[in-house]
Parts: structure tokens; C-alpha cells; sequence
């Protein structure tokens, strides 16, 4: 897509040092790490690890972090139009009285600004995103209807709308049938090989191999990231899911019950009442 | 032609109320409507301590900051103070609302407002309340301009809107990571609800306002899937909660807007009986055939 | 203030009753309402609040009479009817708690509203006083009511108290209160019934519209000040109380005003007072907290940079002045100097014509950061595998929260370490 000029150019996303807290308790512990583009990337970790949360701290949607992110070499606002997040299924109420191509179309939101209502060539591109994840039969469709392997490919398909360079999905093969995991497995390999980058929490360990190029691998702190074949191993896997870093999480719990100050407290970004 | 003012009026209301409330319920905000509805009473009774009239631009603008200032401190109590959030609504509207009440009782001589008012409005008196100029022509009942302006301002921002309304709703952290500002629509749509609150608090009351913000879109939701069909139907529910509240207590001489109230419920009633029978009847005539 | 004194001697065998009736049903409510809380049920309590009207109204109806047992037994029952539909309504469709909860409390009060002014309109003439049910009034507490309301209260206190143990492990772990064999369904349905008790006899003395108040704002604001939910439930009882005694004081003194108003203002006091001044939880005890917390780190870190400074130069009872301080790291003026006499105040310092010395305590002190520093800054490079590079920000941190306890464990995981990953060595006392 962009040839290489030099070393940052071919980067995707860095991580400096980044250190995330919830209600002043560290969540991730200073994280550092690079992706090239065009790759396929799992982030892998046992529950509570900080999988979405990582995620979560990228797209700014975590009050307290320090360290940095760049996306392209740039500050998420500068670029966050070619940036798509798709949360995680169950983080929406699935009996908002919605249709499908609603749903889809607001990936478009971001590229049409304020007041402006999506046009026909929106229209058109979510159609077209629908028919690429196989629900073009259920475009009227309202979302309570959905099962919960099509609700995925229509949070999908509002992602590909966004016709973004990067994707970040949390679990996005959580709770679907086999068939659609296998559809989107075999649509994000193309996005992909198109050059795009997609990052992707992952839960299953038996599929990683054949899933992906790249991998995270995540345990409050960052245990490795690299290309599959070298850092999908045993000893980093043990790493990884065995032993429990008991006293960091000692640490980051006295720090919530004294009140202890972070290192920088950015100022709350979520919805005010969540 | 005072009973098609009066239900015109309550039209009007039930309408704005309606759409606003629509977004209510959906971010599952209902009771932070409630809590605004009134908290906002303390504001309207110093607004017109200053004015000394219902001067209706100043009361709006005030209401609306009191509005906001609620939403505000619910917050705050939440965050700062790790209330949980049931309690830290009903603490904070309790006692806006009782200050509000004793301030009426206060200054009841020189406030053209009582607790009845505040209980269920005085939409009765609709045809009486004209609007006069300084010339002395006669432009008809006050509030309903003051009703149908506050029914234009709701109408253009949710038309404006629209897109991000939705979003936010349905899902805000998606909202968020596209750059679209959840705390922004979300006091933007607090703001509103005090606007309506209190321009409807003339006519139905601080208390009675909330089932107009509920109800309405409660019924409509439980007979559509289709975010724009709800506010169409919240939009004719509210004109025929309208008519029917406004003959209900023509019949047994009672309060209008109690009988708006009243049949808020008898509508969301039916609804619900009928969407929660419905298909059990249609599977136990199917049983049957087969 | 005569009226103050006529009061408060209790003289007028009236005003004692209006005094214990208030006092015992603010009081009784605020008991309840502090499981109410706890179960995050709150604004249920408001709706069944909201939805006692029309029961009340309809059994004046019906009986055509204002008998307190009458009046207290349909209040009792739209109280629980609410409740049920709230659950049902929750339950069978796709509509949430909250909205079905602020549904049923306005389409309740709207259907009550109207009852009640096709009552008033009849002019009925004992009808005088149902009106007093929506804001309260303390001082119409007499006679019969009194006794009625006594006995309610009194059965309310008492069921708290026999199951007090039911109640609070049902609000803390539902799951756990099942698997021990608790008959968790029946003891919900107790407390159910408590709160519409509760609101039923509340009411007399706060009114419908503000009730809620009595069951939230004494339990909320008790909860600031303890752990235990035994202590925050007297204390709300306590808050409940003062509460109601001003109510019947205002009602006494100023027969024209409501009372209820009044006592949830002076509860809302108690309880606005509570957030922000309860010790431990207060917000600005957290804010005083924080300040104490950064002024720590600030004399912290210069005795760090002494100690760094005495490193240095292999001696660490030298004069210095605060320009060599700021060498090592930079402060703000005023943070620097409020910290160095502080310092000296507690005796880790000594000053002489401007320069500062470290004294044998404030050597130690500065020793023991510098060691808690560079051993976390070990730890994140050989347990977290971070780049030596990375973690002195972190360290910068950490260094000042770890306890002993914590410093013994790093010691030991890191087998009493001699060198941190800049080859610096790591000191011990």
C-alpha cells in the first residue's frame, strides 16, 4: 500500500510505556510495543489480563493512562478516521428498536460530520459491507431478531463501512457458531492481505496458529509480541497463563485503597453516567 | 373551542415530552428524567421571585441550567463520593424539590404558584391565560406559544441531531472511538429535558410530566422496532392521551392532567397485554390446528 | 425563641406525641430504607411511595372515613400492587427496571391526584387532611393515628431486628445467603412488605410525594461514616430522627408550612454534610488525604536526592544548600522549602544559615526510597521483562507506597539483590 521510507512509516500502532488504570488500581503495566502493517494480530491472555482493556486504551475510551499511542505515527485525532473499533457484542442492548442497515450505516457517521445525514453512496457502501459478511438477505431486518452469530457480522459490517486502515475487535468470535467464525476468520485474512491491519482479542489458544500472523501476548504486563511462529510457544505461553504476578496486583491494589495519585490522570473521557 | 385549547395544549406537551422521552428510555435514563422534572421546581420559583412574572425566556434559560446542574451533581455524588447511583438520584431530587416546595410555601403571597400547581399544573386554565401586547391586541392563549416554540426547539435538535443521538444511545463507547462526544449529547439532551419539563410544568405539573416523558414512548416501544415509528407513535399516543385524559376528567370532574396521567396508563396497559398475550395466542391457535 | 423553649420542654402533653409519633416514623423508615439502599433499590422505594396515593384515596372512598387502620391497610395494598406490576412489567417484556419503575410511579400518583380531587371537589367534610398525605404533616399526629402508627413502627424495628442477619447478607451476596439455605425468596418478600410498611406510615409525616427522602437520604449519608452495617443502620435511625423532630418543631411553630419538606432539607443536610466531611469517605477528607499523600512524595523525594547527593560524594552528613538539591532533581520552590522544614520539624533535617544536613533518621529514610526504587525498578525488568530503560518513571512511583511487608516479599522474590539494572547498588540499612 505505502512503500517504506523509513522505520516508523511501516508502523501501525506503538505503544510507549503506557500504563492503564481503572479507579487508580494499574490494569497494564507499561506496555511497550510496535505492530507493522498488514498484519493479522491476536491479543492473547487469560481472563482479567487487560485484553480489552489494552484496546480500550488505544481508542481513548479508558480515563487514567500514561505513557503514549501513535496510530500511523500520528495522535489518535489526527487519524482516527482511518481507525475502526468494533466492541464487544454484549456492550450494547440488542432490543434498541434499530434495523440492520441502521446499524451498519453509522460506520459512516464519522466520515459524514455533524448535522450531515448519510447519502446515497453511504448507503450503497453499507449494502456492500453487508453483502461481504452475508447478510444482504436481512438489510430491513431489525436487530432484536438477530441470533448471535449474524449480530457479529453486523457489527462487522458497520466496521468495514468505516473503510478504515486499522481494526480493533474485541472478541469478536465470542459466542458465534462455527460458520460465522469461519466467515470472518476468512474475511479478515482478506482485509489483511489488502493491507489493512487488524487486531483482534482472542480467547481460543487451539486456533491461533491458523488464525494469525502476529501475536500479543498479554498478562497485566506485556509477556511478547511478535510474529506467530516465534513468540507462540510454551515457555512464553506458561509465561503467560501460568504463574500470577501476585505481588504487582498487591502493589495496584494498595494503590486504589490509599488513593494513591497516578502519574498523570487524564481527564475522564467516557459517557458520564457508565 | 376551550376544550380543543386545552387539549391542544396538552397536545403539544405530551408530544415534546414524548420524543425527548423516547431517548430517555432507551439510555436507560428514565428516572434521571424524573429526578430532573423536579429538581427543576426550585429554579422556576426564584425565577419568578426575580422576574416577578412568568416571564417564560428566563424561566426556560434558568430551568435549563438547573437541569443540567442536577445531572451535574447526580454525577458528582457518584463519582467523587462513590454514591451509587439510585441513591445519589434520589438524594439530590428529594431535596431540590422539597426546597422548591417550601419556597412556595414561603412566599405564597407573592408567588402566583401553589402546591396544586406543582402537583398537576393548571392546564384548565389555558383559555383564560392570554397573551395580550403592549397594544392590547389579543394573540390567544400564552402557553400554547410557549408549548408549540418549545416543541420547535426539541423538533430542530432532534432533527439536527439525529445521527448522534442515535449513536450515543445505542452505543456509546462505538460513539466515542469514532470521536463523537457522549458528555456533549449527553447534556445536550439533559438540557432539553429540563426545557420541556418546565415548559410543560404550567400545564400538567412537576410530577405528572414524568409519566408524559414515560409512558409514551414505553408503549410505543413495545409496539415497534423502529426508532422513528416510536417517536411517530409516542407522537400520536401523546395527542390521544390528550383527548381522551381531557374528556376523562370532563366526566368525573377531575384534574386534566391527572387523567392524562391516567390514561398514559390505560394505553401502555392495553399495549402491553396485547404484545405479551398476542403471540402466546397465536402459538396456542397454531397448537390447535395442528 | 419562646415557642422554641414551649416546645422543647415537652411540657404540652400534645406536642410529646406529635414529637414520639414523628420521631418513631422517620426513624422507622430510615431503618428500613437502610436495606433498601444496600439492595440498590432506592428508587423502588419511591415508586411504591409515589403509588400509596390512590390506595389511600380509594379506601376513604369506600369507607368514607379517615380511619387510620382503613386508610393505612389500601395504601398498603396499590403499595404492593406497584411493586408487583413493576416486576411484571420488567420481567415479561423488553422494557428495563427503570423505566417500568418511573411508569408505574407517575401513572400511581396521576390516578391518585385525580381520586383525590374528585374527593375534594365532592366536599366531603371529613375529607379535610387526606390532602395532608402528599406533603406531610407531623402535627396531625394524634390520638388514634398515633397508636396505629406506633404499633406499625414498632413491628417494623422489631422485624429488622430478628432478621438482621437475613437482611444484610441477602444485600451483600444474594448467591451465597442461597447456597447457605436461606429461604432468600420469603426473606426479599419480608423486606418488600417492611418497605411498604414503611412508606405507608412515613408518610403521615413526610407525604407521599417526598417519602422516598426518608428511606434513601439517611442510609445514604450513613454509609459515609461506617463499614458495618449494624452502626449504619442506628445512624440512619439517629439522622431519621433529628430529622423528624425538626419536622414536628416546623409543624408546631409554622402550622401553615408542610412538613415534609422541611425534614427532608434538614436530612439532606446531614446527609450533603456527611459526603463531604465523613472521615475516610468524605470528598474532601479524600482531598485533604491526597495533599498529605503528595506532600509525603515531595519530602520523600528530597530526601532521595540528598541521599543521592551524599552517594555522590561518599558522604552523606554534608552541608547543602538547595541548589545542590536542585541538581539532583527538580522541585518547585515552594513545595521544597514547605518540605525542608517539615523535614526539620520531624527531625530528618538539620539546618544551619541555609544549609541542610541529613540527619542519622533522614539518611535511613532516604536510604530505604532509594533501595524500594531500585528493586522495583529490578523487578519490572526481570518480572515484566520491561526495557531497564522504561521503568524509572514507574519506580519513581512505586518507591513511595510499598509497605515493609511488601519490601520484605520484593527482597525476597528477587533473592536480596545487590545491583538495580543500571549497575547501581542497592542499599541495605
Amino acid at each position: 500500500m505505502t512503500t517504506v521510507r523509513n522505520g516508523k512509516k511501516n508502523i501501525a500502532l506503538e505503544l510507549h510505556d503506557l500504563t492503564v488504570s481503572y479507579d487508580r488500581k494499574p490494569v497494564l503495566w507499561d506496555v511497550d510495543l510496535e505492530l507493522p502493517k498488514g498484519k493479522l494480530v491476536g491479543i492473547l491472555g487469560p481472563n482479567g489480563a487487560g485484553k480489552s482493556t489494552l484496546i480500550k486504551a488505544v481508542m481513548g475510551l479508558t480515563p487514567n493512562s500514561s505513557g503514549y499511542v501513535r496510530l500511523f505515527d500520528r495522535n489518535l485525532d489526527e487519524v482516527r478516521d482511518r481507525i475502526s473499533y468494533v466492541p464487544q457484542r454484549e456492550s450494547v442492548d440488542w432490543d434498541f428498536p434499530a434495523s440492520v442497515l441502521d446499524v451498519v450505516l453509522m460506520g459512516r457517521y464519522g466520515k459524514l460530520g455533524l448535522f450531515k445525514r448519510p447519502r446515497k453512496s453511504d448507503k450503497e457502501v453499507a449494502l456492500d459491507c453487508l453483502r461481504k459478511v452475508g447478510m444482504e438477505a436481512y438489510t430491513g431486518r431489525q436487530i432484536s431478531q438477530l441470533s448471535g452469530g449474524q449480530q457479529q457480522r453486523v457489527f462487522l459490517a458497520r466496521a468495514l463501512a468505516q473503510q478504515a486502515d486499522l481494526y480493533f475487535m474485541d472478541e469478536p468470535f465470542a459466542g458465534v457458531d462455527a460458520a460465522t467464525e469461519k466467515a470472518i476468520i476468512g474475511l479478515l485474512r482478506d482485509m489483511s492481505s489488502k493491507g489493512n491491519t487488524v487486531i483482534v482479542v482472542h480467547h481460543d489458544l487451539q486456533s491461533v496458529t491458523e488464525y494469525f500472523d502476529w501475536v500479543i501476548l498479554l498478562n497485566l504486563r506485556l509477556v511478547a509480541c511478535g510474529p506467530t511462529k516465534e513468540v507462540f510457544n510454551a515457555e512464553l505461553l506458561q509465561e503467560t497463563y501460568g504463574g500470577k504476578l501476585t505481588l504487582l496486583s498487591d502493589v495496584g491494589n494498595l494503590m486504589k485503597h490509599q488513593h494513591f495519585p497516578n502519574r498523570e490522570a487524564n481527564a475522564s473521557r467516557m459517557n458520564p453516567l457508565k | 373551542m376551550e376544550a380543543l385549547q386545552i387539549i391542544l395544549a396538552g397536545s403539544l406537551v405530551a408530544i415534546t415530552c414524548g420524543l425527548l422521552g423516547c431517548y430517555l428510555i432507551l439510555r436507560k435514563m428514565a428516572m434521571v428524567g424524573d429526578a430532573i422534572s423536579h429538581a427543576v421546581l426550585p429554579g422556576i420559583v426564584i425565577a419568578f421571585l426575580i422576574s416577578g412574572s412568568r416571564d417564560s425566556v428566563i424561566m426556560l434559560l434558568g430551568a435549563g441550567l438547573i437541569g443540567i446542574f442536577t445531572t451535574f451533581l447526580i454525577e458528582f455524588f457518584h463519582k467523587r463520593g462513590r454514591l451509587q447511583t439510585d441513591a445519589s438520584i434520589g438524594v439530590t431530587f428529594t431535596w431540590l424539590f422539597a426546597i422548591g416546595v417550601i419556597l412556595i410555601s414561603a412566599y405564597a403571597g407573592k408567588v402566583d404558584l401553589d402546591q396544586d400547581c406543582v402537583l398537576y399544573g393548571e392546564i384548565a386554565y389555558v383559555p383564560i391565560d392570554l397573551w395580550i401586547t403592549k397594544s392590547g391586541t389579543i394573540l390567544g392563549p400564552r402557553v400554547l406559544y410557549i408549548a408549540s416554540g418549545v416543541l420547535v426547539i426539541i423538533l430542530v435538535f432532534i432533527v439536527l441531531g439525529y445521527k448522534e443521538l442515535f449513536l450515543t444511545t445505542f452505543d456509546p463507547a462505538y460513539a466515542a472511538a469514532i470521536g463523537i462526544s457522549t458528555t456533549l449529547w449527553h447534556y445536550l439532551l439533559m438540557g432539553a429535558v429540563s426545557i420541556t419539563t418546565v415548559a410543560s410544568f404550567e400545564s400538567v405539573g412537576a410530577i405528572l410530566v414524568v409519566a408524559l416523558l414515560i409512558a409514551p414512548p414505553a408503549t410505543a416501544y413495545l409496539l415497534t422496532e423502529d426508532l422513528k415509528k416510536m417517536m411517530i407513535l409516542s407522537t400520536l399516543l401523546g395527542v390521544l392521551i390528550s383527548i381522551t385524559g381531557y374528556y376523562l376528567a370532563a366526566a368525573f370532574d377531575g384534574p386534566i392532567a391527572g387523567g392524562m396521567a391516567t390514561m398514559a396508563g390505560v394505553f401502555f396497559a392495553l399495549a402491553f397485554v396485547f404484545t405479551t398475550t398476542a403471540p402466546r395466542l397465536k402459538r396456542s391457535i397454531k397448537t390447535e390446528k395442528g | 425563641m419562646n415557642s422554641f423553649f414551649e416546645f422543647f420542654s415537652f411540657a404540652d402533653p400534645n406536642i410529646r406525641y406529635v414529637v414520639l409519633g414523628s420521631i418513631l416514623l422517620t426513624a422507622s423508615s430510615a431503618i428500613v430504607g437502610s436495606f433498601t439502599f444496600l439492595q440498590k433499590k432506592a428508587l423502588v422505594g419511591d415508586a411504591v411511595a409515589h403509588a400509596v396515593l390512590p390506595g389511600v384515596c380509594l379506601s376513604f372512598i369506600l369507607s368514607g372515613e379517615k380511619n387510620p387502620l382503613i386508610l393505612v391497610v389500601g395504601a398498603f395494598v396499590t403499595g404492593w400492587l406497584s411493586l408487583v406490576l413493576i416486576d411484571v412489567i420488567a420481567a415479561r417484556s423488553k422494557i428495563k427496571e427503570d423505566t417500568a419503575i418511573g411508569l408505574v410511579l407517575s401513572v400511581f400518583f396521576g390516578i391518585g391526584i385525580f381520586i383525590l380531587t374528585m374527593i375534594q371537589k365532592s366536599g366531603a367534610a371529613s375529607q379535610t387532611g387526606l390532602d395532608q398525605y402528599l406533603f406531610g404533616k407531623a402535627a396531625s399526629l394524634v390520638g388514634q393515628d398515633l397508636v396505629v402508627f406506633g404499633i406499625v413502627a414498632t413491628l417494623l424495628v422489631l422485624a429488622v431486628y430478628f432478621l438482621f442477619k437475613e437482611f444484610t447478607l441477602i444485600a451483600f451476596d444474594k448467591e451465597f445467603a442461597i447456597s447457605l439455605g436461606i429461604p432468600v425468596r420469603r426473606v426479599e418478600l419480608v423486606l418488600t412488605t417492611l418497605t411498604v410498611l414503611a412508606v405507608v406510615i412515613g408518610i403521615q409525616a413526610v407525604g407521599v410525594v417526598l417519602m422516598a427522602a426518608m428511606l434513601i437520604t439517611p442510609a445514604a449519608a450513613a454509609r459515609f461514616w461506617t463499614e458495618k452495617v449494624i452502626t449504619m443502620t442506628w445512624l440512619a435511625a439517629v439522622f431519621g430522627a433529628i430529622s423528624g423532630l425538626t419536622g414536628a418543631y416546623i409543624s408546631y411553630v409554622a402550622p401553615s408550612m408542610p412538613t415534609g419538606p422541611w425534614i427532608v432539607v434538614v436530612v439532606s443536610t446531614i446527609a450533603f454534610f456527611s459526603f463531604f466531611m465523613a472521615p475516610k469517605k468524605g470528598i474532601f477528607y479524600k482531598m485533604y488525604h491526597q495533599s498529605r499523600i503528595k506532600a509525603n512524595i515531595n519530602d520523600e523525594n528530597i530526601l532521595k536526592a540528598l541521599y543521592h547527593l551524599g552517594e555522590e560524594e561518599r558522604n552523606f552528613y554534608q552541608q547543602r544548600s538547595t541548589e545542590d538539591i536542585l541538581t539532583k532533581r527538580s522541585f518547585e520552590r515552594t513545595p521544597l522549602f514547605k518540605g525542608l522544614r517539615r523535614l526539620k520539624r520531624q527531625g530528618y533535617l538539620d539546618e544551619k544559615d541555609g544549609l541542610w544536613t541529613l540527619s542519622l533518621e533522614g539518611k535511613e529514610k532516604g536510604q530505604r526510597v532509594v533501595k524500594l526504587h531500585r528493586l522495583w525498578e529490578l523487578y519490572l525488568t526481570e518480572y515484566l521483562r520491561i526495557a531497564p530503560d522504561h521503568v524509572h518513571d514507574d519506580a519513581d512511583t512505586i518507591e513511595h507506597i510499598l509497605t515493609p511487608e511488601l519490601e520484605q516479599r520484593l527482597e525476597k522474590l528477587l533473592d536480596y539483590p545487590t545491583v538495580d539494572p543500571h549497575e547501581s547498588e542497592i542499599p541495605y540499612g
